[in-house]
This record gives structure tokens, C-alpha cells and sequence, in this order.
């Protein structure tokens, strides 16, 4: 039951886009088109669950042994990097057709932050290993959600005239604050959720 | 180009917020009040300078292939220092930027300027255009953070200067920073570009 508030709370109220902004960058750079903005989603969702399922073990196998918590941040780039180029050798070989749709997006998300910023909360919020990859996979979907919405809005702006000043990024931006402001309706509804079912 | 040349350059021309959009995680995440992000900005420049001149130094002895991870690593490696540093000395402010500090990182800015101008210019070049990007982007967040604490509490770095209960709560909240954001980059594009 805990799982399912946990996956509403990060897909809705703590959007993390949205509410936490984390992942601005693709969110505002392929957000042009709608199926694009999908398959960028996919391809952080694939590599979020992959990148927490690899750093969790490091930080508690290998760096709070040894005491090296503090060498949090460059280990985690590091592997994420590696990851990255790792995933994208793996894809290239054996599922070429998912590899020439996810193939552009995959070394852009070395420096997505969301991924990063999942990696570090896990941690942070003292999560177990399954409720890190619930929390994973929900944020991604939570991600692929505001992209995909926005992506649709941005669609039919790019056929409205608009201020000459405000054309593209300014216009986008409070867009995106309408959407923002849309998703805060939502914000409660967790504690109703969880007080609805005593927990 | 001169040094002052440099950091003007970084301030208006290459403004990393206003006209290169770059970063736009931290400068919507940090800007709920004034301080916050001029916190921000202070933190993200103090990281570009020294990330900056090392990068500069070294730039000869990295093989080309592996340039990209290196510089990841020397950010990485100072940004850790920055965090250290806050949360032994300042840690109010660790506990406000939070999750923002390991991820200057990721921090496009930074990598960005150690790619296009780090790479190719002598260490003290290098400097002063980490002081001008950083301080284009501590001006920004300062300003972002200004309009957002006005608009929303009715305080400037905390000085209150209408009663808060007229204040608009959006803007302190997540709507508010977009907003806020593209109405100032409408205005920076009306002033430079004469749109």
C-alpha cells in the first residue's frame, strides 16, 4: 500500500520536474514534439532504474565501508558515465531498432540531473532497495508525464502568434508555469491518501 | 580581448541565464528569496573559477578522446570541496540549496565554459571568464530570487516592505519560478536584441 502512495506522490504531487525542478534542460529542450518527448522519457526511465540499481550497491557495498561517503558526487558521475556509454554499446549491438529510437537522446542523459538527483535521494531518504527502484521508476514515469504534456501544449503554441519578445524559451517558460500551477491542485492528496488508509 | 572584456562578456553578452539558457535546473530550484540564490550563484561561481584555471592548466596534457570525463572529475572534485566547505561552515545554507549542491555538477554552465573556453585559453583568461560567467549568474539568480520574495512575501533580502498577507504565494511556490523566468528573459530579449 506504501508503494502506491510513494508512486502517486512522485508521479503527481512531487512532480519532479514540476515541483522539484530537476530535469529542466530536456524538458525545455525536446519538448517540440510529442512522440519525441515520449521516447526521451523511455529512454530516462530505462536509464534511471539501471543507475540506481548500480550506484545503491556501490554507496553501501563499497563507499560507507570503507568511510568514503564524502566521495559521493564523483564516484556517481563517474559511473554514471560510464553507464551511459555502456548502455548505449549494449543497445547498439543487440536491439538496434530501440537503440536508433532512444540512440540520440542516450548521451544527453549523462548530464540530465534527474538521474543524478534520483541516485542522491535514495540515499538521502534512507530507502531500501525496493522502495529505491519503486521511487525510480515512479519519478521517470512522473518525467515522461510532464514531458509528453507539455510537448502537446508546445505544439499548438508553435502555431500561435505570440509577442515578438516572448517567442520560444520566455513563452515556454510560462507554459510550463501554467502547467506547474495545474499540478499543484494535486498537492494533499498523498496524506489524504495515507490517512484514508491508516497508514 | 582584455580581462574586463572577458568578464563583461560573461556578464551581459554570454549571460548564461538570459541569452545562453543554460543551468535552468538551480536557477528555478534556489531563487524562492533573494539570498537563496544569490547563495546559488556564489557556489556555482566559486566552482566554475577554480574548475576554470585547472582545466586551463591541464588542457595539454589530456589525450582528446578522454577530454569530456576528465573535466567531469576535476568538477566533480571541486564541487565536492564547495560542499564540504558549506556544510562545516555555513550549514543553513547546505540545508537550503540541499540537493543543488552535488548537482552543480551536472551543471551545464560549468562543463559548457570548460569546453569552449577553458580548452582553448591560458589559465588567467580562463579566470576571469569563470568570475564574469559566474557573476552573470549570481546576478541573475539574485534578480530571479529578488522579484520571486517581493512578489510573493513582500520582502527584499528579507526586509519586509509590504505587509505579507498581500503577497502572492505562487510565486514563492513552483509556478511562480517559470513564470517569473520567462517574463524576465522576454524582457532581456526586448532590451539587447531590440525585438
Amino acid at each position: 500500500m506504501s508503494y502506491i502512495i510513494m508512486i502517486i506522490t512522485a508521479i503527481f504531487v512531487n512532480n519532479i520536474v514540476l515541483a522539484q525542478f530537476l530535469g529542466i534542460c530536456p524538458f525545455l529542450g525536446v519538448s517540440k514534439k510529442v512522440d519525441t518527448a515520449g521516447w526521451m522519457g523511455l529512454a530516462v526511465l530505462f536509464v534511471m532504474l539501471i543507475a540506481t540499481l548500480v550506484t545503491y550497491p556501490i554507496y553501501y557495498g563499497v563507499l560507507v565501508p570503507f568511510g568514503l561517503g564524502f566521495m559521493q558526487t564523483i564516484v556517481y558521475i563517474l559511473v554514471i558515465a560510464a553507464l551511459v556509454q555502456m548502455v548505449e554499446i549494449i543497445l547498439k549491438k543487440s536491439m538496434p531498432s530501440l537503440y536508433s529510437a532512444l540512440g540520440v537522446f542516450l548521451p544527453l542523459i549523462t548530464t540530465n540531473c534527474t538521474i543524478l538527483g534520483v541516485a542522491i535521494n535514495v540515499i538521502n531518504f534512507e530507502y531500501n532497495i525496493g522502495e529505491a527502484v519503486v521511487y525510480a521508476i515512479a519519478t521517470a514515469l512522473g518525467f515522461t508525464l510532464a514531458m509528453v504534456l507539455f510537448a502537446g501544449v508546445r505544439e499548438q503554441i508553435a502555431i500561435t502568434k505570440v509577442p515578438k519578445a516572448m517567442e520560444g524559451t520566455p513563452i515556454a517558460l510560462i507554459t510550463a508555469g501554467l502547467l506547474a500551477m495545474a499540478f499543484m491542485g494535486f498537492s494533499g492528496v498523498d496524506k489524504g491518501l495515507s490517512a484514508a488508509f491508516g497508514l | 580581448m582584455s580581462k574586463l572584456g572577458i568578464i563583461i562578456n560573461g556578464i551581459i553578452k554570454e549571460n548564461p541565464t538570459f541569452v545562453l539558457l543554460l543551468g535552468m535546473c538551480p536557477t528555478l530550484g534556489t531563487t524562492s528569496s533573494a539570498i537563496n540564490g544569490m547563495s546559488m550563484g556564489l557556489a556555482t561561481m566559486v566552482v566554475l573559477i577554480c574548475s576554470n584555471i585547472v582545466i586551463s592548466c591541464i588542457k595539454n596534457l589530456i589525450p582528446d578522446k578522454v577530454h569530456i570525463p576528465c573535466y567531469i572529475v576535476v568538477i566533480a572534485g571541486f564541487v565536492t570541496v564547495v560542499q564540504l566547505l558549506l556544510k562545516a561552515y555555513a550549514p543553513a545554507v547546505d540545508e537550503t540549496l540541499g540537493l543543488f549542491i552535488p548537482l552543480i555538477v551536472v551543471n551545464c554552465i560549468v562543463l559548457g565554459r570548460a569546453e569552449s573556453f577553458a580548452a582553448k585559453n591560458n589559465p588567467l583568461d580562463s579566470a576571469c571568464d569563470g568570475i564574469g560567467i559566474g557573476l552573470g549568474f549570481t546576478i541573475a539568480l539574485t534578480l530571479i530570487g529578488l522579484c520571486r520574495e517581493l512578489l510573493g512575501a513582500g520582502t527584499v533580502f528579507g526586509a519586509s516592505v509590504f505587509p505579507e498577507q498581500f503577497g502572492a504565494l505562487t510565486f514563492i511556490l513552483a509556478p511562480g519560478a517559470f513564470i517569473t523566468l520567462g517574463f524576465l528573459v522576454a524582457i532581456f530579449n526586448k532590451l539587447t536584441k531590440k525585438a
